[in-house]
């Protein structure tokens, strides 16, 4: 093919020129993720953006809903019999629970009022469905079909049917990002479950586990304890399913524990997933906005905890994108 | 004229679907596969149409790329940049070797952009992804040739230049 211009594709040396627009091109690529880093930038361009950049992910969610929808098409008879009979004995099973559950329920109400505290049991949740779309981050979010149209805030936080899946982190009008439990910059208050030691667990780098580190050396932990979440820091409920210790072994530095767990979550599975409302009622120890020692007027006006607007400790919030 | 307008949106066409396949997720166990296409496509417009690809159209690209993927403004934008600035700069070498060199300089510019991305993510405090990240490049530079006969197929059938 005769090209008329070769002159400005010499086959060796380079020019001065190239060299220079791509050096102000990788500096203007540097600067604008310092500042988005900084500034939050690019959720605020997306949020003006939605209106195509929405369209864009339904259209992009569109071969995973396919291939849902062939599956289930194509699925043989027998399976989907057999499913669902168990879904229809789970479901009794459930009821029965429930039932058995409801004096338990009602008896603790009636405790918790002679308590005075107002924790109750119903939930308040709203269903969403999961996006398939991937967003490229190492795959610890989801992407939501409810944004804040729907009600939904940043911070909520968001179960399947099995236990705690993860948080709201982002919200668009129709769409709203999920910073799962398992991402590596993710904390989550739990306690467990048979002896109610309190700790955290940590998101890890594989990405579908959770990591607590630093459990005491006396601490009693054993393979096949449960996770529930705590309550601290007010901004997940108390009582649900997070995980199941996998595997427990003394750390490196011998100082402390390291126990792995599995999520209870099926955070690779779920296509429906509930929204917790109810992150109004910090749970736990009382709010650590309110100053013990020196009184407010002397505490330096920006950066304390009670630049928190809910009165919620930074502690689970995880990290921003 | 009518055709020039065909050849201008069939360029942007497959920019955009390059974009659309970025978002589109792959099940569980071939995620860590996924081609990085808009890359492959630049690359692919960089050799055969290089007066349409520019360092500033990278620059463009990467940053819808990053307002659709939400991670971080300007990091996709940076590592096209590189690559398109990299397959200009040796383009008249790349056009002439055989389809087997070629693929295997396309694996070495996406192993590069690996890299970039890793630096970047690194100083912006993400952790130290999984080996199966590192699965991408190859999967990319072995669809290389084909993703290269397709498209040039297509131009020839539709007679864009």
């Amino acid at each position: 093919m005769a090209r008329a211009h070769d002159e400005s594709s010499p086959l060796f040396a380079g020019n001065a020129a190239g060299t220079l627009r791509l050096i102000v091109y990788l500096a203007l690529a540097v600067v604008l993720m310092v500042l988005d880093q900084r500034n939050g930038w690019l959720w605020r361009l997306r949020s003006t953006a939605s209106a195509v950049v929405e369209p864009v992910y339904r259209l992009a969610g569109l071969p995973a809903a396919g291939a849902h929808t062939l599956s289930v098409a194509f699925s043989d008879r027998q399976h989907l019999t057999s499913e669902n009979q168990r879904l229809r004995e789970d479901l009794l099973l459930a009821n029965a629970k429930l039932n058995r559950m409801a004096a338990v329920a009602a008896q603790n109400q009636h405790l918790k009022k002679l308590l005075d505290t107002q924790h109750s049991l119903g939930l308040n949740v709203q269903l969403a469905r999961v996006i398939g779309v991937d967003l490229g981050a190492y795959r610890y979010r989801l992407t939501l079909n409810m944004g804040s149209r729907d009600g939904v805030k940043p911070g909520q936080p968001v179960i399947d049917a099995h236990g705690v899946m993860g948080q709201v982190i982002e919200v668009l009008p129709h769409t709203a990002v999920v910073m799962l439990i398992t991402d590596p910059s993710h904390a989550i208050p739990v306690t467990i479950a048979r002896t109610g030691l309190r700790t955290v667990a940590y998101g890890s780098r594989d990405g579908d586990s959770l990591t607590l580190p630093n459990l005491p050396l006396a601490a009693s932990v054993q393979v096949g304890d449960n996770l529930l979440t705590s309550g601290i820091g007010g901004r997940f409920p108390p009582g649900f399913p997070v995980g199941r210790i996998e595997h427990v072994a003394p750390a490196v530095a011998g100082m402390f524990q390291v126990a792995q767990a599995r999520p209870a979550a099926e955070i690779e599975r779920s296509t429906d997933v509930l929204l917790l409302h109810d992150q109004a009622e910090p749970e736990g120890p009382p709010d650590p906005a309110t100053p013990v020692g020196p009184p407010a007027s002397l505490e330096p006006a920006a950066g304390g905890p009670s630049a928190s607007p809910s009165g919620q400790p930074p502690v689970d919030r995880g990290a921003r994108p | 004229m009518s055709r020039q307008r065909l050849n201008q949106w069939w360029f942007i066409g497959t920019l955009a679907a390059a974009l659309l396949l970025m978002l589109v997720p792959l099940p569980g166990a071939l995620a860590p596969f996924k081609p990085y296409w808009p890359a492959l496509v630049l690359l692919y417009w960089s050799l055969e149409s290089e007066d349409r690809v520019s360092l500033g159209l990278a620059f463009g690209v990467g940053l819808c790329a990053d307002l659709l993927d939400g991670v971080l403004l300007g990091e996709q934008a940076l590592r096209l940049c590189a690559l398109t600035f990299i397959a200009l700069r040796f383009r008249s070498r790349l056009r002439f070797f055989p389809m087997w060199q070629q693929s295997l300089a396309v694996l070495a510019l996406l192993l590069n952009d690996r890299i970039l991305l890793l630096i970047v993510r690194m100083l912006a405090g993400a952790s130290v992804p999984p080996a199966s990240w590192w699965f991408s490049p190859f999967v990319g530079a072995a669809l290389w040739p084909f993703l290269f006969l397709l498209l040039d197929d297509l131009r020839a059938r539709l007679r864009i230049q």
